[in-house]
This record gives C-alpha cells, structure tokens and sequence, in this order.
C-alpha cells in the first residue's frame, strides 16, 4: 500500500487538515467566549465606590457588590486591641484557609488597620450575620468582645470577621478585593489597578 | 452496501421496491427488528432499556410542549412554571409527565445499568456498548442538573450555585472557569438563559445521537443475556443463532408488557404522588429564586445523591470534587477492570456475589446519606462507603484474573 503513496499529496493533504484544524480551532474562539460574562454583567459586576470618610467610629455601613452585601466598619481602638487575645478561641486565627487578598494582613484583615472591609455572607450556608459591635455579655456568647453574629445557624466572628471555635461555618468570613482611592473612598472590587 | 443493492433489486416491484432502491427502509427494519436474533433468554432486568427510551420520548414530546409555555428570564421563569401549572389547559399534567419522567428516567438507567453489572454485558466484545453508555449517563446527568434550575426556585437557584461552584476545584482557572459557566459573577439571567439553551437544543441532541451510536453498536455486536453465553457461536445452516429469536415479534411484544407495567407504576406517581413527598420535586423548589436566603438544607434530586454525599464526606472541597469525578470515570474502565473470562454473576462464586451485594448496598446507603443534614456520624459512614465503593473496583481487578468460576455451558438451556 505505502508504495502507492504519492508524497507530495501526502504532505499535501496532511497540511490542509493542519491548516483547516488551526481555521476550526479559531472558529471555536468566539463560541467559547460568547460564554464569558456580557458587557451588561461586567458593568453590573464592576468595582464598587464608597465614601468612608462619613463612617463613624464603631459603626458599619453596608454597600452592594455583585449582588452581595459588604461591610465596611470603622473599628474603635478598643474594639482592635481585643483581636490579639482571642486568637485561642477561633478556627483559623491567622486567616491561613480564608479567602482574602494578599495585601490585607491576617489578624486585623484590613488595609488600613481600623477600617475593616469584608463580604457580609456567612461561609456556612449564605445568611447575612449581623453587626454586634459592643463588648458586652450577649445571649448567644457570655465574653462576646464584638464581632458579627450570624442569626440563622449561631456562627460567630470576631470583629476581624474571623470565626470562632464552636460555629457551623468553617472559614473567616471573606475579604474582597478592594483598594484606596484617596484617603476617604475606597473602591471594592478593584484589587490596585488603576483603571 | 451490497446488501441494500440485492434486497432492492429482489423487491423491485410496487411502492416498498421503489422506496427501498431509493432507501433501504426493508433491509433497516430486518436488520434492527425482524431479523434482529436476540437471545431467548431475556427476563425482568431486559425490560430497562427499551423502557429508557420510552422515557426519552415522554421527556421530549412532553418537553417540547413545555418550552411553548415557558420563558427562560429570570425575572418569569418562577411564574411561568406557575401559570403552566394553574393556568395552561392540561399544563399541570405535561409538567408532571416532564418532572416524574426525569426520575423515573433514572431509576430505569440505573436499572439499566445494573443489569450490566449482573450479567457483565460489559464484557469484550460490549465495551464500546457501555462506554457509549456511560456517555449516555453523563449526558443524562447535565440534562437533568440544567432541566430542575429552570424553574428558578430557591433549591435550582442554590443547587446550580453549588454544583457551578465545582468548577473552581479546578487548579488554577478555577475561578475563571466558574464565572465562564455562569456568564456572570453570580448565577443570574445569564446562567438561566445558557442553561435553557443547553437543556432544550443542545443536551437533547447529543443524546439522541448517543442513543443511536449505543443501539447501532448493540446490534453490531449482539445482545447479551442473563447466561452470558455467546449465542453467535451455535448457528444453523441459514447463519441464524440457534438460540437467538427476532427482535420483532418476540421481544416488542416482551417489552409491550413491560411498558404496560411501567406505566401502571409511572402514572400513579404522576397522578397521585407527582413530587413523591419531596423527593422528585423538593419541597424548597416551590419558593422563587432568592440570591439572599439560602435554603436550609442545600441537597441534589435523588438520583445525584450518591455522588454528593462522596463529594460531602471528603473534608476538602478540592479533593472532594476529585473523587466525585473518579467514582464516575472508574465505571469507564470496568470491561477492563473486571478480568474474568465468564460474564454472568449465575456462573461466578460467591466471593464475587457477596461484593456486588456489598457495592449495591453501598450505593444505595450513599445515596440516603446524601438527602441528609451532615453530621458527624453520617459523615465517618459516607467516608467509608465511599473508601468501599472504590475498593470494589480495586479488590475486582486482582480477583477477577485468577477467579474461579463454574463452568458455562456451550448452550442456553431450554426455558
């Protein structure tokens, strides 16, 4: 059989299918995009402004990102100086498993130490915990030294979002990426870019 | 092709020789049905695959009619399956047929599938048969995860959320590659639209052509049988197996009867028990989509349940995903993990009787401990049901290379 091989329309057409196989590899391209998230969807899902300049010490404001609540909180010195203690208490102290940019440190979980920002979902099941910021005896915890507490499964975080020993969710709760404008507007979603 | 050419010119007179010179519809119906020798030994575990194929076309006649009445937007999906249900003349029945028909489509392939794992129909010279199959089943399990996010209630929301999720076990463009499923940064619109699409157009297709791809290469090997003897070795002076009968009229009116019990069962449920206590439709389903309140308790249909529950006993999400993965692809490789020369479990010992058992009790107590809420007992027993299910394959693959077997019989006996 080989011997009746022509060569040349051998490499021929062994060259035409390369040719046509790279044409049909291009052809898939904008098939396989076409899945990737629309103008409209990045618009909708683009970074996300917020003035902090207005948020009073211990209190927490709430921004929509992606369809999920943020919490930014201006943390009180008092609130910051309990975070070091409680480190025997909780899962992950040092945030080594949690979801967080690599530019927030893993105790205060913050860019700027007093302003905390972090995804108001619990990592258990998905429920917005809420805002404990006092350090006083609750019903759910007798030491609690502020934090967040989640109302639907009793998971607890500190006020760093990191979650104690003893809670249904697993991780800290989680950090977006977010970055400083200027010194009073930060934007989440933007992990420094300048765009 | 020498074949179509002959019977063309033999039947060359009147409508069928004028057709059949054209296409050779005979020759198909011969080859497929009336001169389709099966063997004669057929029973109850026969009855399954033309059983998924009625189910096939309930799922698509009843589907097409259900596409008349919904839109995939996310903002009316909920509502549409509500007016099908309330407003639509005979609506609430074409979406029962459509609902029921998807779990029943499972518990026939998975009985279905199971015969091939009794009589080892899998076995040389079916390998592509199964392979083909377990296409089928892959392709079968998108159709049905993408066809129960349609209606856009809390559970399709939250589910598709967490089965998308998987695809971030993925190393590296984990992340990318679950915003490119969903088409957004969270399940929305976008993620119900593909899903649609994929669910009405595309999944179906592939399907079909997968169907006729198992059957096309069924037929060219041959059925096997609840002996597992190889009926092509004894034929008469015509070449015809003498222990095969035609397909047509023995086993359609076998199967006729099949049917007929099938339905009995099928459209009771449909009739009286059509979300069969929460376990067809779950009872999470039947509040809208709601990106900010997450059900409970986050659990797939029935029919995954299995496979969750590995996914679930496996601490890390990564690792999980991964044996989910294997207990899948390992079902690939079973005509080549299974080195025995016997095929049907009627002639092996019962070493081998006791660890199927073993693997069915398995994948069933996996499948309840998927429904449940975790916990850490539960958990402890799907990690070693789950150790288990893939020791068998394991423990098969030594076994089976020195089994010791009784012996075949050249023949199947008279029944």
């Amino acid at each position: 059989m080989t011997d009746n091989v022509n060569k040349s329309r051998r490499t021929l057409l062994l060259s035409t299918g390369a040719v046509g196989a790279i044409g049909a590899g291009f052809a898939a391209v904008p098939f396989l995009k076409s899945w990737l998230p629309s103008e409209r969807a990045k618009a909708a899902g683009g970074p996300v402004k917020a003035d902090v300049s207005k948020v009073e010490p211990g209190q927490m404001i709430n921004i929509l990102w992606r369809g999920q609540p943020v919490f930014v909180v201006n943390r009180t010195p008092k609130q910051l100086d309990v975070l070091e203690s409680l480190n025997g208490k909780l899962k992950d102290p040092t945030s080594e498993s949690s979801v967080q940019p690599a530019y927030v440190d893993n105790i205060n979980r913050s860019i700027k130490e007093n302003l905390l920002v972090v995804v108001g979902i619990c990592t258990h099941l998905g429920c917005s915990p809420k805002y404990y910021p006092d350090l006083v005896p609750q019903t759910f915890d007798a030491e609690w030294k502020g934090g967040f507490f989640c109302p639907c499964h009793n998971s607890r975080f500190d006020i760093s979002g990191r979650v104690f020993a003893g809670s249904p969710a697993s991780r800290n709760l989680d950090i977006p990426p977010y970055t400083f404008l200027d010194e009073n507007t930060i934007e989440i979603g933007n992990d420094g870019e300048q765009a | 092709m020498g074949k179509i050419a002959s019977s063309g010119s033999k039947n060359a007179a009147g409508f069928m020789g004028w057709l059949n010179a054209r296409l050779p519809v005979t020759q198909f119906y011969k080859d497929h049905l009336s001169e389709y020798y099966a063997p004669k030994n057929f029973n109850f575990w026969y009855f399954f695959g033309s059983l998924a194929l009625l189910v096939l076309v309930n799922q698509i006649l009843t589907g097409i009619w259900l596409t008349m009445h919904y839109k995939p937007d996310a903002d009316k999906a909920f509502g549409m399956v509500e007016y099908i249900m309330r407003d639509v003349p005979w609506g609430w029945l074409i979406r029962y047929l459509h609902t029921t028909g998807a779990s029943a489509f499972f518990v026939v392939i998975y009985f279905h599938m199971f015969r091939g794992l009794l009589y080892g129909s899998y076995k040389k010279p079916r390998e592509l048969v199964w392979i083909i199959g377990m296409v089928l089943y892959l392709a079968l399990m998108a159709e049905a995860f993408m066809g129960y996010v349609l209606p856009w209630g809390n559970m399709s929301y939250w589910g598709a959320k967490v089965i998308t999720q998987l695809f971030g076990a993925v190393p590296f463009v984990g992340e990318a590659l679950v915003e490119w499923v969903r088409g957004d940064y969270l399940i929305s619109d976008a993620t119900l639209n593909r899903f649609f699409a994929l669910h009405v157009v595309a999944l179906p297709l592939a399907i079909v052509a997968l169907v006729v791809l198992h059957i096309a290469a069924l037929h060219t090997v041959g059925s096997n049988n609840p002996e597992g003897i190889d009926i092509k070795q004894h034929k008469d002076e015509n070449g015809k197996p003498l222990d095969g009968i035609p397909f047509h009229p023995y086993y359609t009116v076998k199967d006729i009867f099949g049917v007929g019990m099938f339905l009995l069962i099928f459209l009771f449920i449909v009739f009286v028990k059509p979300d069969m206590g929460g376990l067809f439709l779950e009872h999470d389903n039947y509040v809208p989509a709601d990106p900010a309140v997450t059900p409970l308790h986050i659990k797939p249909v029935w029919y995954f349940t299995p496979f969750y529950a590995m996914l679930r006993a496996v601490p890390d999400m990564q690792m999980g995903a991964l044996i989910m993965l294997l207990a899948i692809v390992v079902l690939f490789f079973l005509p080549w993990l299974d080195r025995s020369p016997v095929k049907s479990i009627r002639y092996r010992r019962w070493p081998f009787k006791l660890m199927l058992g073993l693997f069915t009790i398995t994948f069933v107590v996996l499948g309840w401990l998927g429904m449940q809420a975790g916990s850490v007992t539960l958990t402890r027993i799907a990690q070693a049901l789950t150790a288990f299910y893939f020791f068998y394959f394991i423990w098969l693959f030594f076994y089976s290379r020195n089994e010791k077997y009784h012996e075949v019989p050249e023949r199947i006996e008279d029944h």
